[in-house]
């Protein structure tokens, strides 16, 4: 068993859970005596608040108090720093004075005994606001003109411009992508309870020991008077990384009113309170030779920020080392609108800014009348230019062969519109993927139990990726036990300090800590091994072998785990450990891959629909085949819906969101899934860590606008550069 | 959600007299109704639940029509055997609507009497003349891409009529049966849905208290085919951007019968009868129904970001009479 169930294909250990509702979420918990809270949110997006009215609504059953800018405890603010590890988008704390910033602002906090009374109440709660004599900028081309452009930061090698007048070939174009609004299942919930100064919460959240820390600074507590758990995770995305305004309010309402308050976000304000993929202006252009080596790359980005805080965009940082270019510059800029803040969503960056430089890069191919997949090929580079580096370990060449095999892109005719099946005409494009590989400092428990079953702590979370399964993987794999005696703990703060699941590192710095924890667990097991009650006592230290449960010595005596714990009355053998951060091994870490997608336009009914999509990814090693494809097939389908659908519209009058809610807000249905082919490399980059895996719930999404975008530029001879590609940007007026 | 009485009703006589004298609403399906008390966009004082009431059968007229109680669900509408037969173009169009599991709760009455997806008229705050009579109209000159119209439209309102199941009725020809505190009476269903003018919210024919009890469809054109074409951004679960309810009848090639019918496109389910007319003697070719969209969509108005309904329409239009005639052919693809 050791040696196959790491990459196995094996089913989450949390499904009977998630199946049978015994899976708690945040909003299941129902401490003792437990009340509810309702927001009240603004109707305007810039101004002041002038009055609140809460006579009617504190008239209303089952009300116990309202709390506002005038009637709410005095917080503090959280340095909101990644060291530490304390980080807020929005920086304000809730009801902090009577400013109104965006639409959709926490303005009250209705408590009551129950929701619908709260909610009743909240409906009651009479706000007058004053707006501003300026407009509140609703879009990320108002807030350019109305509030300029802030720098962020840039970067350049050699001398771009000069390359690019110099270059035979050139693109120069700009891309759009609008707000993306975070719509997991579950929306955002907090139950906060106070105990004798101590605060506890249950929280969706995709990081316990995050939340601890800011909640710690907002209250002035130590972190060890704050608890927070979060034991399943109706999915993430970036969206729960950070606490947001609603968290901080709930947990100040149960201080106030003494009893434990449970709130639960609707689903229109998922648009205004808890950030959004922000809205990007990306101006790219490429250089190249006649041979169509790139001579200079530029990109550009300006994304849409806010008042209450600044969130950069990072679209330029794939564009850093996936092409080998000598001439480049990058940079990022914001502007603020009057929205909440954005936030990380899935592949923050390379997210939408591979849509950019992808297109891009197919616009030159188109202009240099080579094949796309050819130009790339011709510009790969094992060396990472931006970090001066090699990488540990780049398969993208593979990715190329093997995905362009199991889609037939030889059979690929380049002219537009020349293929066709039936009435529609198809469209063949593809695009790379990219994402850094990260790794960050963890600690992990894993103790040998008399019961000869083994569990593992850790304050990090499953946000329904698969974490469970992997580390209970990984622990079956050392300890050389069944899968079923493997029994993972996750989401309690209180547990060996563990990472936020971001960035896709959760697996990468997970795996070495966990591991090296079982290892000390058998270490401690052999140590009491040795003492006199002990069946194997006085065996020498370093005779004893440790193999699926049982130690044996040089004698020939061996014991199981129960056998030695239990003739001492020992409920546990403990290893504990620490593990490092990425390695500074002199090499740069990222993943690779690549999407060919195929379309079907039909013109006759303006349809446009994904018939096939092929990635190959190279994440280093596979740890679970299933849960790894999984992952990616998910994040095909996210961006399926990135590239044709999801877009938050703003009215440009006022700047309300104006389709905030899961029917008008657009995402892919299963009736709109194409079939996809996944094709994992599983190569393993030991330079990472000892089992290879560099992590894989974004990637996936990296690539995949540009790669639908440049398929329907093939099928229709438009080249959409603004997504979302809804059937408006394509039909004719025939 | 305010606080509201609640009444079960066993017959129609009593659902009529618990809804006398109040702010009050029938209750079916909830599907519309209960999502908008949440939002606080209804603020009904009783809900009068007719789940109880008899009228839960498909029943064949002396006519050759059918009759549908005003509970039958649109799932149980939609699979019904007489109606995949007879009426194609009724059982597609349910079949597009909403999802499974919507269908499952949604009841024939309740789909008559949706309101619409507006999202001024949704969001309870924004000036909404069918909300707040006189507040004015926020999606002339706000976002008015998906669920707006480019027919039937005032300087009052543009909302689309969401319905798909009341665009194929239309196109079939029924009759709305109402009963209320002063007796029976039936409406045709063409005349049932208002424009909305310079009143908005005055979305129907039904008087106070009124209840719906049945709809009759007209009995099937004789060797018709029929389609429900329904385009969209996403391939289920969406509103319909433009869609069309078609039904032709030939005789060899020539046509002898259309029924021509919009989605998406207009304020109210949208019969397009001058487009009809011009089909009937006409030869059953494309040419003939490029020219019956244009009839169809002529006069149309577009608004800021739904200009691109029109040319839509027209291609639901053209794809619906082509798939229907080949219907009527006999063609079985
Ligand atoms: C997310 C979502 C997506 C949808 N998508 C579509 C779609 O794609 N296409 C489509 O056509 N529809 C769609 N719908 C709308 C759906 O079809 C309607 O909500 C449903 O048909 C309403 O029926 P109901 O029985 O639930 O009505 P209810 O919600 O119970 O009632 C609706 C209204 O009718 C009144 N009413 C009910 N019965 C009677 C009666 N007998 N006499 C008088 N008044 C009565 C009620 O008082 C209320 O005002 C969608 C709905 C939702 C929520
Ligand atoms: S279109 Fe109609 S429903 Fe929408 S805001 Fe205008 S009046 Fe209200």
């Amino acid at each position: 068993m050791s040696d196959s169930i790491i990459g196995a294909a094996v089913s989450r250990i949390d499904g009977p859970d998630k199946l049978t509702g015994r899976a708690r979420y945040a909003g299941d918990f129902q401490p003792e005596g437990m009340v509810y809270a309702y927001g009240v949110y603004s109707t305007i997006a810039r101004g002041r608040i002038t009055g609140i009215d809460t006579t009617l609504a504190m008239r209303s059953p089952g009300v116990i108090d309202i709390f506002h800018h005038g009637r709410f405890p005095r917080l503090h603010r959280s340095p909101g720093t990644f060291a530490e590890e304390n980080v807020v988008d929005e920086k304000r704390t809730p009801f902090e004075d009577d400013r109104i910033h965006y639409m959709g602002q926490f303005v009250a906090l209705v408590v009551a005994e129950t929701y619908e009374q709260a909610r009743a109440a909240a409906y009651k709660v009479r706000v007058d606001y004053e707006r501003d004599a300026q407009r509140a900028a609703a879009t990320l081309a108002q807030g350019i003109e109305d509030n300029g452009v802030e720098h962020a930061n840039d970067s350049e090698r050699g001398d771009p411009a000069g390359a690019y007048d110099g270059a035979a070939y050139r693109v120069d174009a700009v891309y759009t992508t609008p707000v993306e609004t975070h719509n997991p299942m579950e929306t955002h919930a907090t139950v906060a309870e106070w105990v004798d100064g101590r605060l506890r919460v249950f929280d969706s959240t995709q990081g316990v020991i995050f939340t601890r820390n800011t909640l710690s600074r907002v209250f002035d507590l130590d972190p060890s008077q704050v608890e927070v758990h979060a034991d399943f995770i109706g999915s993430g995305f970036g969206g729960k990384l950070w606490v947001w305004p609603h968290c901080v309010a709930t947990c100040a309402a149960a201080r106030e009113v003494g009893r434990p308050v449970q709130f639960v976000l609707p689903r229109q304000q998922m648009f205004t309170t808890v950030g959004h993929r922000p809205e990007t202006r990306q101006h790219v252009r490429l250089g190249a030779d006649d041979d169509g080596r790139l001579l200079s790359i530029r990109h550009e980005t300006i994304n849409s920020s806010s008042p209450v805080g600044t969130v950069v965009e990072a679209c330029g940082g794939s564009t850093q080392g996936l092409y080998a270019c000598d001439n480049l510059r990058i940079s990022h800029a914001t502007a603020i609108t009057n929205r909440g803040t954005p936030t990380a969503m899935r592949a923050p960056g390379a997210g939408v800014g591979l849509f950019a430089l992808e297109s891009a890069m197919d616009e030159l191919a188109a202009e240099l009348g080579i094949d796309p997949l050819e130009l790339r090929r011709r510009n790969f580079t094992a060396h990472d230019q931006g970090a001066d580096k090699p990488y540990s370990s780049n398969h993208l060449l593979e990715c190329y062969d093997r995905a362009a095999e199991a889609f037939g892109w030889s059979r690929r005719t380049p002219e537009v519109g020349s293929m066709r099946d039936g009435d529609r005409i198809l469209g063949w494009g593809m695009a790379a993927c990219n994402w850094e590989a990260m790794r960050n400092p963890c600690d992990a428990r894993v103790a040998l139990r008399a019961d000869g079953t083994a569990s593992i702590h850790c304050a990090s979370q499953d946000i329904g990726t698969g974490t469970y399964t992997i580390l209970a993987q990984i622990a079956s794999h050392e300890l050389g036990l069944p899968l079923e005696s493997i029994h993972v703990t996750l989401g309690d703060s209180t547990f060996p300090h563990g990472p936020i699941s971001g960035g896709s590192w959760a697996t990468a710095t997970l795996l070495p800590a966990v591991a090296e924890a079982s290892r000390a667990a058998i270490k401690k097991l052999k140590n009491y091994a040795r003492n006199a009650a002990s069946p194997l006592a006085g065996a020498r230290g370093d005779s004893l072998v440790y193999d699926s449960g049982r130690l044996s010595d040089d004698s020939g005596r061996s014991a199981t785990v129960a056998e030695i714990l239990g003739a001492q009355s020992l409920a546990n053998a403990v290893g504990e450990a620490h593990t490092g951060g990425a390695p500074d091994s002199g090499y740069s870490f990222d993943s690779f891959g690549v999407h060919f997608v195929e379309v079907a336009w039909e013109p006759e009914i303006a349809h446009l629909e994904v018939t096939r999509v092929v990635s190959a990814i190279d994440a280093g090693a596979i740890i679970n085949a299933k849960s790894a494809r999984n992952q990616v097939e998910g994040a095909v389908v996210m961006g399926l819906g990135s590239a044709l659908l999801e877009t938050t519209e703003y009215d440009e009058r006022n700047a309300r969101p104006v389709n905030s809610n899961y029917a008008e807000y657009l995402v892919p249905v299963n009736a709109d899934m194409p079939d996809l082919d996944v094709i994992l490399l599983d190569h393993p980059d030991y330079e990472l860590n000892e089992f290879g895996a560099r992590g894989i719930g974004e990637i996936g999404l990296t690539g995949m606008q540009a790669a639908v975008a440049n398929a329907v530029y093939h099928a229709t001879g438009r080249r959409v550069r603004d997504l979302p590609i809804m059937l408006d940007k394509l039909i004719d007026d025939d | 959600m305010r606080t509201f009485d609640y009444k079960r009703a066993d017959d129609a006589h009593s659902a009529v007299n618990a809804h006398s004298g109040q702010a009050a609403a029938y209750l079916a399906g909830g599907t519309t109704l209960i999502d908008l008390v949440k939002l606080d966009v209804m603020q009904p004082e009783r809900l009068v639940d007719i789940n109880r009431l008899a009228y839960d059968a498909i029943e064949t007229t002396a006519e050759g029509g059918l009759r549908i109680g005003a509970m039958v669900r649109n799932t149980a509408l939609a699979d019904d055997d007489r109606v995949r037969r007879d009426y194609t173009v009724l059982s597609e169009a349910l079949l597009q609507g909403a999802s499974r599991q919507l269908r499952n709760r949604a009841t024939t009455a309740g789909n008559v009497m949706q309101r619409v997806r507006c999202s001024y008229f949704r969001d309870g705050v924004s000036p909404c003349n069918k909300r707040v009579p006189g507040s004015g109209c926020s999606a002339i000159e706000g976002h008015n891409r998906e669920v707006f119209a480019v027919l039937g439209t005032s300087d009052h309102c543009i909302a689309a009529h969401p319905s798909d199941m009341c665009v194929a009725m239309a196109a079939i020809g029924a009759t709305v049966h109402v009963t209320g505190p002063s007796g029976d009476r039936t409406v045709d269903f063409l005349d049932f849905h208002k424009l909305p003018g310079d009143t908005p919210h005055i979305e129907h024919e039904l008087g106070e208290d009124e209840l719906i009890t049945q709809v009759s469809l007209d009995a099937p054109i004789d060797g018709s085919g029929s389609t429900y074409i329904k385009l969209r951004d996403r391939s289920s679960y969406q509103f319909a951007l433009a869609s069309c309810a078609a039904v032709v009848a030939l005789d060899g090639d020539r046509i002898t019968a259309a029924r021509l019918a919009l989605g998406g496109v207009g304020t109210k389910p949208w019969r397009a009868a001058d487009a009809e007319a011009a089909l009937v003697g006409q030869p059953a070719t494309r040419e003939a129904f490029k020219q019956a969209a244009a009839t169809a969509m002529q006069g149309a108005t577009p608004y800021k970001h739904n200009a691109f309904k029109i040319p839509l329409a027209r291609k639901a239009i053209v794809r619906a009479l082509t798939d229907a005639a080949a219907r009527a052919r006999g063609d079985t693809t």
